[in-house]
């Protein structure tokens, strides 16, 4: 494989609240390839956004980059001084966001809102500008595009915004593409179309795209490699196929398991991960997902994981891995998905109150011990 | 969203090969003056500012009588049809005197609204987006003459400076650009954080450019009520100076001024109307600018639209 276009190592962003220092990414490294599209995944608050912030250099106060290098073109992103950063901002690597609504000015005609986004750059010249924003509305199937150049935000719907800020991140031909949940705000239908002009853009004309997503159908349908966040850390990280196939880190199991099916009973309940997500201005000790994981064993509560390669090309940070999961306790068939339910191990003594939460959250459903599942 | 109205003088609504009907393209201006337009209260307000600024022309060429003749008419002369507002204590024309008068509040109300304008929105915008010790450094001299009544510095700065129009204008728009500049930091603060502006930082924009493409034009509705609001301000705190004794050296007629001596005459035991005049005056004046503001901001802020 080549190089990679956008190579991070390592990267730590903190927020430094009154309430101690939130520390939002730990230590996450990844890497696009040119051409590629890499999905993030994960809940909400575990830092896919703010790690797609830290490349470009925009977290704000009271959030810093603490550490890490961010390699674009083999300069550390982190290093360059400030003016030249803006210029790789919306050149090389641009970005769209969530809410297409919020994210074009109400007051601004979308025809001069594309290109603000060419004059800020020189790479386009002055005086293509103009026949390059019918060009680009035309290209993400914007209909009548020299009259609607001219109309306000506020006269498109969903659909359009989306697919006039995705023609703004596109108007400088950047290399990496970052979208940051673009699908959220819309239907289902205009989903589709937005991740299927995503695709044909990506294959036309061959844009790196990264998509930060909760979504895992999304995932599912538009990227090649996914990497699975949780409370700041990568989890797991392989090809789409085999994470979806053969999740090994329990929090992408569980996270699949949460997909609502369409075949199911009705009267099944919805399944969810059991407890929240960890304070993260004081993570716990070991593994993240441990307070809340079906399958923790002891060393859980102590050490932290490394991503390890668990198959080719995909790493999970985990101490058990599904595999062994399968294997030794059952997980093909449990039920009961609650924190230690597989496993049967409770968390030490000195983490007592988080061991109190889940007996709370235990109470509510299925009086059931805690271990009952533990395999004989 | 309004389905909008198709009028004669907008581009002609054409059918577009997919089906979809291309609306018509109205500009932002022609549909604020539209909807500015549908506000009687600030239709009659315009149309008194408008009648007002040609009355300010004319008393430049031509007024009834010299205003500063002593002795055109008999002193306290009651309003008649040779002088319709009567006479003043020193038997000159009242109308001619409060028509000049004119000439000098809109003086002081638009330069002032000018400077409070530059001056208010350019640092009121730096200290919202900036953050940081500038904006500490800008709240703190705003917060500090925000306990100080405004009067008071516009008077100090005027006995330091001398009499004159000009210096009245600097003496008031030494403390009102604050208001201004208050309200738009509040904005900027706000806008600063919306989607858009964060856009176009990750797509490269300079701060410059993002400060007048996007949170300028987006405060853009309360800076022009306030601004429209500053002129009356100032007009009126003009006035009070004048009355005062600090405005506009005598013999030069001004709302104020006028005021001033007709308390005196209605102490001295003489009919109000020299008082009464340059007061309705004033106060036509106010209400018409701070109704046009209201209709302004109504008509030109673009999430209003319906």
């Amino acid at each position: 494989m080549s190089d990679p276009v956008l190579d991070v190592k390592h990267l730590s962003t903190s927020f430094f609240t009154d309430d101690g220092e939130v520390k939002a990414v730990r230590d996450v490294s990844l890497q696009l390839y040119p051409g590629e599209t890499l999905g993030i995944v994960g809940e909400s608050g575990c830092g896919k956004s703010v790690t797609a912030m830290s490349v470009l250099g925009l977290v704000q106060r009271p959030g810093r980059v603490v550490a890490g290098e961010i390699l674009f073109k083999g300069r550390d992103l982190l290093k360059v001084p400030s003016d030249e950063l803006r210029q790789v901002r919306g050149r090389d690597i641009a970005m769209i966001f969530q809410d297409p609504l919020s994210s074009m000015n109400p007051v601004l005609r979308v025809g001069f809102q594309i290109d603000e986004a060419m004059y800020a750059h020189d790479k386009i010249p002055k005086e293509q500008v103009h026949s390059r924003d019918v060009e680009l509305l035309k290209q993400v199937r914007v209909p009548d595009a020299v009259n609607r150049l001219r109309d306000y935000p506020h006269q498109f719907s969903g659909g359009m915004r989306q697919r006039a800020m995705i023609a703004m991140g596109l108007s400088n031909k950047p290399q990496i593409l970052i979208a940051d949940e673009p699908t959220t705000a819309l239907d289902v239908t205009v989903q589709a179309q937005i991740l299927e002009l995503l695709r044909d853009l990506n294959q036309q004309l061959g844009t790196s795209i990264i998509l930060i997503t909760h979504n895992l159908g999304v995932v599912a349908g538009l990227c090649t490699r996914v990497i699975v966040m949780y409370a700041g850390e990568i989890v797991e990280e392989g090809p789409v196929e085999q994470i979806f196939e053969h999740p090994q880190h329990p929090y992408t199991w569980s996270l699949l398991r949460s997909l609502p099916r369409i075949d199911a009973n009705r009267k099944d309940r919805l399944r969810s991960i059991e407890g929240l997500p960890p304070d993260l201005i004081d993570p716990p000790p070991g593994c993240e997902f441990s307070p809340r994981c079906p399958f923790r064993i002891e060393r859980c509560f102590s050490e932290d994981p490394d991503l390890a390669e668990v198959a080719p090309r995909q790493h999970a940070a985990c101490w058990v891995t599904m595999d062994r999961a399968y294997a030794e306790m059952n997980a093909g068939s449990i039920t009961d998905t609650r924190p230690g339910a597989a496993s049967g191990v409770r968390p030490p003594k000195d983490l007592e109150p988080s061991a109190a939460e889940t007996a709370e959250t235990a109470m509510q459903s299925e009086p059931e011990p805690v271990g009952a599942d533990e395999q004989a | 969203m309004a389905t909008t109205v198709i009028s004669p003088d907008t581009d002609v609504v054409t059918e577009y090969a997919g089906g979809t009907l291309a609306r018509e393209q109205v500009s932002l201006w022609r549909d604020g003056l539209r909807r500015l337009r549908r506000n009687k209260l600030a239709v009659i307000a315009m149309v008194f500012l408008v009648l007002l600024a040609l009355e300010t022309v004319v008393s430049l060429f031509w007024t009834p009588y010299d205003p500063n003749l002593v002795g055109a008419c008999p002193t306290y002369a009651f309003p008649s049809a040779q002088h319709l507002m009567g006479c003043d204590d020193l038997g000159r024309d009242e109308l001619s005197r409060v028509m000049v008068g004119t000439q000098v509040s809109l003086a002081v109300g638009l330069a002032t609204a000018f400077v409070v304008l530059v001056v208010g929105v350019l640092v009121g915008l730096i200290a919202g987006y900036l953050r940081g010790w500038i904006d500490a450094l800008i709240s703190l001299i705003i917060n500090i003459f925000y306990g100080v009544p405004p009067i008071l510095p516009a008077i100090a700065l005027y006995v330091l400076l001398g009499r004159s129009v000009q210096n009245i204008i600097i003496a008031i728009s030494a403390t009102a650009w604050m208001d201004m500049a208050r309200l738009v930091r509040g904005q900027a603060l706000s806008i600063r954080e919306r989607e858009y502006v964060e856009a176009a930082r990750s797509s490269g924009s300079k701060t410059r450019k993002i400060l007048f493409t996007h949170v300028f034009p987006n405060a853009l509705g309360p800076i022009i009520v306030q601004a429209t609001f500053s002129i009356p301000i100032a007009i009126l705190t003009a006035a009070f100076l004048t009355f005062l004794g600090f405005g506009v050296p005598p013999p030069q007629a001004d709302w104020g001024g006028i005021a001033s001596e007709g308390l005196q005459s209605l102490q001295a035991g003489f009919d109000p109307y020299i008082l009464l005049f340059p007061s309705i005056a004033i106060s036509l004046t106010l209400l018409a600018f701070n109704f046009f503001g209201d209709g302004l901001r109504d008509a030109f802020d673009p999430r209003q639209k319906r």
